[in-house]
Formats: C-alpha cells, structure tokens, sequence
C-alpha cells in the first residue's frame, strides 16, 4: 500500500512491575481499514488500547496517530481519535441527548453547530426517537449505539473501540459492525476494534494476533487461514490425550490436543478420514472436517485455543 | 474536521459542572438525604443538649441549637464534599471518567468541574437550611446572609477540592469509607461546630487550632453575627479567619489539579 498510514505503532513495550504485557509491537493501519487486534483476555489488547487512547504512556517505543505522537502531542491525538470504551461511558442519569451535548462541549463544540451535529449522529445510528430518554433505561444495543454515536460527535478520522460487543446479545452484535461499516463507507472512518472473539476479527480488513504481549501474526483473514492451508479435522474421542499421541505417533504432522479431542491438520482431509478410521476402529465418537478458521489460525501460531476462552466470557457477560 | 485548539478549559468544566447539579436533582433520594439529614442532627443534637451545654467563661447557658447552628451548616458542606468524592470514585469505575479523560480537555476543567459543581450544591442546600435560622435566635442581618454565603463557598471549595484528593487515588467506596471516618469526620468535631477549644483539653485544642475547618466554622460565625458580639469569646479573629480559609481553599485546588495532571 503506497497510501500513509494514519496509525503507526513503533516497537511499543508495557511493562506492569516485571510483567510485560506489550513486547516490541509495531504495525500500521491504513485509512479507510477495520482493523481487530484479537487475542486471548490478558494477551496485551487493552494495554495497547489504553496507550493508543493516550490513557498511559508505553514504558518503551511510540506511537503516532495521524502524525501525532501520542506521548509529546497527546492534545492532538485526542482531537483526531474518537474512543469507545468497554464499560459504559454514558452518564445514567442523563437523556441521550444531554449525553452527546456534554461531550460535544468536551470537545469545544457548542450551540446551533452542536445540536445540528447530535441530530446527525442520532440519525445515523438510529436513535433520533430516543433523544429525550434516560440512558439508563435503554437495552444494551442501544447503548452501544449511543455510545458510537459520542464517539463520532466530533468527525474523528480514527475510531478505537474496546471489546465493542461486550454485554451485547448475537443481534446487536451484528448491528455493530453493519454500523462501522457504514463509518467507513460514508465517512471513510478508519477503525480499531479490539475483540477476543473470531467471528468479529473475521468481519475486518486485517487482523494482528496479540498473544502474551507478543504480536504472532498480522494479515488479512483470508491470508491467515489460507496459510495453514489444507483441512482442519476435529476427532472426539473418550480419551482425547491418549488419542493425541496415538495419532501423533502415527501419522504426524501438526495434530493438537484440543478441549475434548484431536485437532489435525491435513491437505485433502476427506481422504485422511478413512485412514483415520481404519487405524483405530471402536476409539473414534466422531470426525468433523472443515477448512480452518481464525481459531485454528491462533492455536497453529500459540499452541493454544482462542475460542474456550472466548466462550467463557461470552457467557460471563450475559 | 474539529477546530480545536489550544486548551479548552472553560466549556468543558460548566458542562461538568451542570452535570453534577442535574444529576443530584434527579437522584431524589439525594436531595431528601442531603437536606434532611443535617436538620435532623442538628434537631436532635440541640434539643437534647439543650439545657446542658455551656460555654467555658459564661455564666449562663446558651441554647445548643444556636451554638450548633453554624456548625450545620459547615457540616452539610462537608456531606457534600463527601458525596463528590464518592462521585469521583464511581465515575472511574463506570467509565464515565475515561472518556473525559481521552477527551482533549485539560485535566484542570475536570477539577474545576467538579468542585465547583458539589460547591453550586453545599451552597444551595446551605442556604434552604438558612431558612431555619429564626428557630435559633439569631438575629441576622442581609449583609451577614450574604457574607455567610461567601464563607460557605469558600469552605465548600476547600472541602470538595479535598475530596478529589482523597478520590483520585482511589479505586473502592469501601477505602472511602475509612477516610471518611478517621479523617473528615474528626474534622468536621475538632472545628469548634460541636463544641468550642476553650472548654477542650489543650492537646485537642492545638489540633483544632491547625484544623482549617476551625477558621471556616469562624467566618461562618462572624457572618452570621455581624454587628453583633459573638457568644464567647474563643473563635479566632475574623480577617486570620477569612485569611486561612481561602489560602486553605487554593492550596486544595492547586495541589488537586497537579494530582490529577499527574500522568498516569
């Protein structure tokens, strides 16, 4: 891409007392991209988001937001960025409308120009009808609606959401991401969402695995899985360890112990199946075959699952 | 594209000053908390010490009611410095903080924000308490209602300015908690509202003498009996009074700003 970059992480380090949580990251992000940091809870998705939201500084490296150094011009990357948190950032107690009006004024907008632009983001994400209500009484999606709609108050060129879907039930998850895209196409918004879910990092341009502060891959979605090439072959079994080394033994190649079985990789999986089958009759519960997904790509890099811990929180944010 | 520039301090801090007076109207439970619970003390306190109170070197007793008027109103400003800092607290905690903080708005205006909004609500709610001052015998000039005013915001900064202190460090109401009973709350009993120096032991009446709530519950005093001689004698004099009070006030709001521009 001959295009600049409007995001430039230079090998950043965090460390928290001997733990460094950032290891030596550097990436670009170009205009107009949706871009996921993915990786597991503790894997570094928030330190980093937290220092390109000029929130903390990094212990090591830099990085620069349209040109804008986010230690030594922090003003001007907060004027250029528009931020949307994990935990709710709206006040309860107030409309929607007062809401967006407040953090208009943090961001010098005032009068006739302010209450034109509240309208406008309230028609952009549908929530005009809601403008004289308590925030505290809307849904979950709404409130993520309202909230993107205070992050675009002041025309920000660049959006930093963390873990967006938090709390959101499967609907409004995709409502989500129907609205991103449509930043993107209407108003050429470059966003950075942090995720520890796949099929949120499948929807964008480019994904960066983060995983113990270590950046293990940076590539579109489809690159990544075409990577590992091939068919992902899942095998449950009653004794997936013993299994696991049976057909480590066997057959080699990259096979994994995975939660409740055997993950192998293989070119033309359907012709591996049968083998399969006939070298341990009466071990096998079932055999799935599919092409790999992101999940797949992180455990190939990390030796390690995503998607266990993903569910996990899916069901702690209910 | 946005047209900032510079430092914009001024915007932000009324909007978060407007916040924390619409938030407390909305929050009924608040305005009945805030309003009631100081009449009720002082109610309760001065009729039943009515009769048993007196001042060291008079001869006959003053009503307690009157001698704990000022004092109530000091303490409604210290509940509402209180309440802003247990403010603070949950706003970090809900979020709401960050997205101020990610905001290009100088850590000054949140400050400002703030104090001045929890000291628009000690005043305010002072001054419905005034409205009981008749019960008290104390016979209150315009001039001292407005000076009393004036010593009211004076405090109110002083104390809510110290409460950002105390909140931003901290991460739990139930630390708060603490803090509030073995520091603001001895404070506000060491400051000559419960009870005055002359008649305490002397190592207490040092400690109320460095306690700048003493000077505070003094201007209130002085305002309040304005023209006329104070019961007793032992309040510091009016201008050291006023003198400590606003130098305690800015030194609280300046040392609050450099804690909260302190990066993190």
């Amino acid at each position: 891409m001959s295009e600049k970059a409007c995001v430039e992480v230079e090998s950043v380090s965090h460390q928290y007392g001997k733990r460094w949580a950032l290891n030596d990251i550097s990436f670009q992000v170009y205009p107009g991209q949706l871009f996921a940091l993915l990786g597991p809870n503790g894997g570094g998705k928030s330190t980093l988001f937290r220092i390109l939201t000029t929130l903390l500084s990094p212990t090591k490296g830099t990085a620069r937001i349209e040109g804008a150094d986010i230690i030594k011009q922090s003003h001007d990357v907060r004027c250029s960025v528009g931020v949307v948190f994990q935990n709710p950032s709206l006040d309860d107690r107030l409309t929607v409308l007062e809401n967006l009006t407040h953090q208009g004024h943090l961001y010098g907008l005032k009068g006739v120009p302010l209450r034109q632009r509240c309208h406008e983001v309230m028609d952009e994400f549908d929530i005009d009808d809601r403008a004289k209500d308590m925030v505290g009484i809307l849904s979950g999606g709404l409130k993520r609606r309202v909230e993107l709609a205070k992050a675009n108050l002041h025309h920000p060129k660049i959006l930093i959401l963390d873990e967006p879907s938090t709390g959101l039930d499967p609907a409004a998850r995709l409502g989500l991401f129907t609205y991103l895209e449509k930043l993107r196409t209407a108003d050429g918004v470059t966003t950075l969402v942090t995720t520890h879910l796949m099929d949120e990092a499948d929807r964008c341009d480019i994904v960066a695995f983060l995983d113990d502060g270590k950046l293990v891959a940076l590539d579109s979605p489809l690159a990544l899985k075409q990577a590992i090439g091939g068919d992902v072959i899942i095998v449950t079994t009653q004794d997936a360890p013993a299994m696991h080394e049976k057909i480590a033994n066997r057959f080699g190649g990259q096979v994994d112990l995975i939660d409740n079985g055997v993950r192998i990789e293989r070119d033309r999986g359907h012709e591996f199946v049968p083998e399969l089958i006939e070298a341990f009759p009466n071990e096998i519960d079932s055999v799935t075959v599919g092409k790999p997904t992101l999940d797949d790509v992180f455990l190939h890099l990390t030796g390690h699952q995503l998607a266990r811990d993903s569910h996990e929180n899916v069901e702690n944010n209910r | 594209m946005n047209e900032l520039t510079g430092h914009a301090w001024l915007l932000p801090s009324v909007s978060l000053w407007r916040r924390e007076v619409v938030r407390f109207l909305r929050q009924r439970g608040r305005v009945v908390g805030a309003l009631g619970t100081p009449v009720v003390f002082w109610l309760l306190i001065g009729s039943g010490l009515r009769n048993s109170f007196r001042l060291p070197n008079m001869d006959q007793s003053i009503n307690y009611l009157e001698y704990s008027f000022p004092g109530m109103l000091a303490l409604i400003v210290l509940f509402t410095a209180i309440f802003a800092t247990i403010s603070i607290i949950e706003d970090r905690r809900e979020g709401f903080m960050q997205a101020v903080l990610a905001a290009p708005v100088s850590r000054t205006a949140i400050v400002l924000g703030k104090v001045f909004g929890s000291t628009t609500l000690a005043v305010g709610q002072a001054l419905v308490f005034l409205l009981l001052i008749p019960l008290t015998g104390i016979h209150v000039t315009l001039a001292g209602i407005i000076l009393a005013v004036a010593a009211l915001t004076v405090m109110a900064i002083g104390l809510s300015a110290v409460g950002v202190l105390i909140a931003w460090p901290m991460d739990s109401i139930q630390g708060f908690h603490a803090i509030m009973n073995l520091v603001l709350m001895p404070m506000w009993l060491l400051s000559g509202a419960f009870f005055p120096a002359s008649g305490a032991s002397s190592w207490m009446g040092w400690i109320m003498a460095i306690n700048p709530l003493t000077y505070g519950v003094a201007t209130l005093r002085h305002a309040l009996y304005m023209g006329q001689e104070l019961p007793g004698s032992q309040y510091p004099a009016p201008m050291m009074s006023w003198l400590v009070s606003c130098a305690f006030s800015v030194t609280a709001i300046a040392v609050a700003q450099r804690m909260i521009s302190r990066k993190a």
